[in-house]
């Protein structure tokens, strides 16, 4: 079968540098799946390669089957790829609701939809993220996870068929970490293929079926999170012996 | 006769324009102390650090550091009465040398030591000596902390205030800054150390504060903290 996204020696440099050098792998509809590595590895840069914010020096990126490569962020947006960026931009004179319809209006669908389409959609996507309650406030008087939220909501509306998560866990505690593992399971649950980029293992291990370390730009591990969180090149380059020792429970 | 604390800080009230975030906090760091500060997001810990920085104002209350009152006082006189503070997601100027970011952490210092100071500082983080000229943002996410903490030593505090040491950062990355953050404590300089990593502080700290709702509900050893069972419940989702 096809894979819903397949990645093929992906390359990406800047100056004389390869952030992203020859990584393959493809994603299955449905899956959800975690990517981690040390900073500076390439996380990041390989989600715009994705979402097309950066173009590729190398390689070819599939969406069933076809190349996405090249195509402007909007297009692949449009196609079904969903993203949320590492720092939450919400428009801060909106309220969290209207913030929400803003990903409806201009989400994947080609046609764009009525505003009162809109705003039903952005009401659905606030109940399966938990903010419903908090619909009608001004983006100001939200807290930090519950900003995190919004930044999934708004990429949840344009209805994406993939959704590509860098680091909204990062900064909460385990307990606001749990409740957001929630709101990740329940948008998996409605057919949404989740790629999660995280530093935080509790994520990892908590939701993810599959993790890809990179290191270098590179593929170092790829499998099943209890296996890959102990394989020896993944600690030293990685998780260091102490998260090591805390994750066999010691 | 226990001697005076170095931070002491009685009936502490602080906000913004919207309304007080800290109720009559107190705290207590005695020199060269490592002190947790726990809390969930929302709760005031950065507003307290800010509110001991001089950058939040306190609308009532005391904070005496080092024998002197410096309630409200300018920013830069409380970093030359030996406080220095580790701002959240670094705040480096990115556009500007490494070597200039550290420099600007002895702005205030009017002794001549700087050099020696920067030496030391190189000697906690290696990784920034052949750095040095490089533009601050070029720098990965672990080596930009380690500037923001760097800056700040150079300031030569009594007290650090380090806020949230570990975001963003790859968990190797954060054991090593944790084993330089006992270092630093080790050569006698006091850390108060904001977290979301709870595990992580409670390991290194030797005392924690938790913060609820801008008010301190629990005080007391990291270790007797950590087993607390409403925190293991309520912070470490045990």
């Amino acid at each position: 079968m096809t894979p819903q996204l397949e990645l093929r020696n992906v390359t990406k440099r800047f100056g004389g540098v390869a952030a992203v050098d020859g990584v393959t792998f493809s994603i299955a509809q449905g899956e959800i799946l975690g990517v981690i590595g040390p900073n500076g590895a390439g996380k990041t840069t390989l989600l715009n390669c994705i979402s097309g914010v950066y173009r590729l020096d190398g390689g070819d990126i599939r969406w069933h089957g076809v190349s996405i490569a090249g195509l402007a962020p909007y297009r692949v947006a449009r196609l079904g790829v969903g993203r949320t960026f590492q720092i939450v931009k919400p428009f801060g004179s909106m309220t969290v609701r209207e913030n929400v319809a803003v990903g409806a209006l201009f989400g994947s669908d080609s046609e764009r939809p009525p505003l009162r389409a809109a705003f039903d959609r952005a009401d659905s996507v606030l109940e399966l993220v938990g903010l419903r309650m908090k619909a009608d406030l001004p983006v100001s008087a939200l807290t930090i996870p519950d900003r995190k939220r919004l930044e999934v909501a708004r990429a949840v509306a344009t209805r994406p068929k993939l959704l590509l998560l860098d680091e909204v866990m990062a900064g909460l505690n385990n307990v606001e970490i749990d409740d957001a593992l929630e709101m990740v399971r329940a948008v998996h649950a409605t057919g949404v293929t989740v790629v999660l980029i995280e530093h935080v293992m509790r994520v990892i291990v908590g939701v993810c079926e599959r993790v890809i370390v990179l290191d270098l730009g590179r593929t170092l591990a790829d499998g099943q999170p209890d296996v890959v969180l102990r394989d020896e090149r993944v600690i030293q380059a990685y998780l260091g012996e102490r998260y090591a020792r805390r994750l066999r429970g010691g | 006769m226990a001697a005076e604390p170095l931070l002491h800080v009685k009936g502490l009230t602080a906000g913004f324009a919207a309304g007080p975030v800290l109720f009559g906090i107190d705290v207590d760091i005695a020199q060269g102390e490592l002190v947790a500060l726990v809390g969930a997001n929302g709760a005031g810990k950065s507003t307290l650090l800010g509110t001991l920085s001089g950058l939040v104002r306190a609308s009532a209350g005391r904070i005496a550091f080092s024998g002197r009152d410096i309630t409200n006082q300018r920013p830069e006189a409380i970093v030359m009465a030996g406080l220095a503070h580790v701002p959240q997601g670094r705040r480096l100027f990115d556009t500007m040398s490494v070597e200039k970011n550290l420099r600007l952490g002895a702005y205030a210092r009017r002794d001549g030591n700087i050099d020696s100071e920067l030496r030391n500082v190189l000697e906690y983080f290696p990784a920034l000596k052949d750095k040095l000229n490089r533009e601050a943002r070029t720098l990965s996410g672990g080596e930009q902390q380690m500037v923001a903490i760097g800056r700040g030593l150079m300031a030569r505090p009594k007290l650090l205030m380090v806020d949230e040491l570990s975001l963003g950062l790859a968990p190797k990355i954060v054991d090593r800054l944790i084993d330089v953050v006992k270092e630093i404590n080790t050569a006698g300089t006091a850390l108060l150390l904001v977290e979301q990593d709870v595990l992580v502080a409670l390991d290194v700290a030797q005392r924690a504060y938790v913060l609820e709702n801008g008010r301190i509900v629990l005080a007391g050893a990291a270790a007797d903290v950590k087993d607390d069972p409403n925190i293991r419940k309520a912070y470490l989702g045990l």
